[in-house]
């Protein structure tokens, strides 16, 4: 049996670490290869990384960034922001990532899960959701959770899984930043799916995860960025109480 | 130093970093007169079976390969790379491998009974030994989480198990070995430290100097 994965997620923007400066147990927060080798030894599953910059010289700056932590992070690396070609695909898989996070770029162009899926194999494209309830219905939402596009969830998650997506991260606007949990009616429609669903929003100490692990057995993994970013909750001691209530963790 | 091939199969930034960062002379190649002259061979490898053995073949690497295994050097084959060393392979078709070691690979999902279980096998799952040891496994306690991607494995290689996973009650081959052939279904360098320590053992095999940067 698989262990459950605990995924810190990092933004980046113009190569460093956004919202890192409350982090106070290494020198530079800002560093993300620094950032990357401290979840690294805590005990991180696997690392995700956004690029939330605007610019094309931040791309590359970024590009570089993604190189420099697989050069030094031995563990699988997820990379997404601003996915929205295959090209970008080419870009972060040749500098070090192992798997390709698509949100707002497949909903433009839901070919390119299929293209990527095609090319680098199924478990290689990440869908990432960003969903909230509108009017009792499950909406997913583009541009950092700016705009609706009306979509229902699960007719997009089946889309997405038709044409090859390998993973779902499932991100609650309705509880992101709420700290009060994850979303386990949301992440419900996805009781079904056949291929690993990450939960994401919402976490806020270490039961939570314990409640989504124990409410929701057949989700993969937990994905949170602030409580591990500001000590809220410290790896290394999640995955021991997880595994003290009998769940299957990588200690 | 050590022959990574290099064979258009699969993405070998992460090997050739964690080679790198554990101080262990490497080089990518797909030059016989390289292979021959390494002191150990790691045949990496992502994607289909079919595709990649046809590349080998294609490149002209599966004589210099066996001449390699045979000379009695370090060879280490992952994921794809490990599921090359056995006879043949049934995914898409029926596929001729090196023939390194007795065992073929077949569909995990056609021998998983619940129809909900993931496939690929895609995640951090824990080594169990067979009790015949392996110098790969040195310093490693059974138990040990290792990383997982794929879809096929291997049969019928009882011989030449070391470790295996438990995986939606089947029992998925981790570590073979065969004299001096080695094959991981794990990604040792996508495994954190643990993988890394495996790693550094087969290059001490290889006779190289491993750094301790790591």
């Amino acid at each position: 049996m698989l262990a459950k994965r605990i995924i810190p997620c990092l933004d980046i923007r113009d190569g460093r670490v956004v919202k890192g400066r409350k982090f106070q147990s290494i020198k530079d927060v800002e560093d993300p290869a620094v950032m990357a080798s401290f979840y690294n030894a805590s005990g991180a599953d696997e690392l995700v990384f956004y690029d939330i910059t605007a610019s094309a010289e931040g791309r590359k700056l970024f590009t570089s960034m993604v190189s420099d932590v697989a050069s030094r992070t031995f563990i699988p690396l997820t990379v997404g922001g601003g996915i929205s070609t295959i090209a970008d695909f080419d870009r972060v898989l040749t500098s070090g990532a192992d798997k390709v996070s698509v949100n707002s770029g497949a909903l433009a162009d839901p070919q390119l899960i299929e293209e990527g899926a095609h090319k680098y194999g199924d478990q290689c494209v990440v869908l990432s959701i960003d969903c909230a309830r509108v009017g009792g219905e499950f909406h997913v939402f583009t541009h950092g959770g700016r705009q609706d596009t009306g979509r229902l969830l699960k007719d997009w998650v089946h889309q997405g899984l038709e044409l090859g997506a390998g993973e779902i991260v499932l991100n609650s606007m309705d509880t992101d930043g709420v700290k009060e949990g994850f979303d386990l009616e949301m992440l419900n429609v996805l009781s079904d799916v056949h291929v690993p669903v990450i939960a994401s929003g919402g976490a806020g100490c270490k039961e939570d995860f314990l409640t989504l692990f124990k409410e929701l057995p057949w989700v993969s993994a937990g994905l949170a960025a602030s409580i591990f970013h500001y000590k809220t909750v410290d790896i290394k001691e999640l995955k021991q109480y997880l595994a003290d209530n009998g769940i299957r963790v990588r200690l | 130093m050590i022959a990574v091939i290099d064979y258009d199969c699969g993405n070998l930034f992460s090997l050739k970093a964690s080679l790198k960062a554990l101080g262990i002379d490497s080089q990518l190649t797909r030059d016989p007169q390289v292979i021959s002259q390494s002191d150990g061979v790691i045949l990496p490898g992502v994607g289909a079976f079919g595709d990649a053995a046809d590349k080998l073949t294609e490149y002209g690497l599966r004589q210099p390969l066996l001449e390699a295994a045979g000379s009695g050097k370090p060879f280490l084959g992952i994921c794809l790379g490990m599921q090359l060393l056995f006879e043949k392979s049934y995914e898409y078709g029926e596929h001729r491998g090196l023939g390194l070691i007795k065992g073929y690979v077949d569909s995990l999902r056609k021998d998983i009974e619940n129809p909900k279980a993931l496939v690929p096998h895609m995640g951090w799952n824990s080594l169990i030994y067979t009790g015949s040891p392996s110098p790969l496994l040195d310093g490693i306690e059974e138990g040990t989480f290792v990383y997982f991607v794929h879809s096929f494995y291997a049969k019928d290689c009882q011989k030449s198990l070391k470790a295996y996973a438990s995986y939606e009650g089947v029992q998925v081959p981790a570590l073979v070995q065969e004299k001096n052939v080695f094959g991981t279904q794990y990604h040792p360098e996508k495994s954190g430290q643990k993988g890394l320590v495996m790693l550094k053992n087969f290059a001490r095999l290889c006779g190289e100097t491993v750094g301790e940067t790591l």
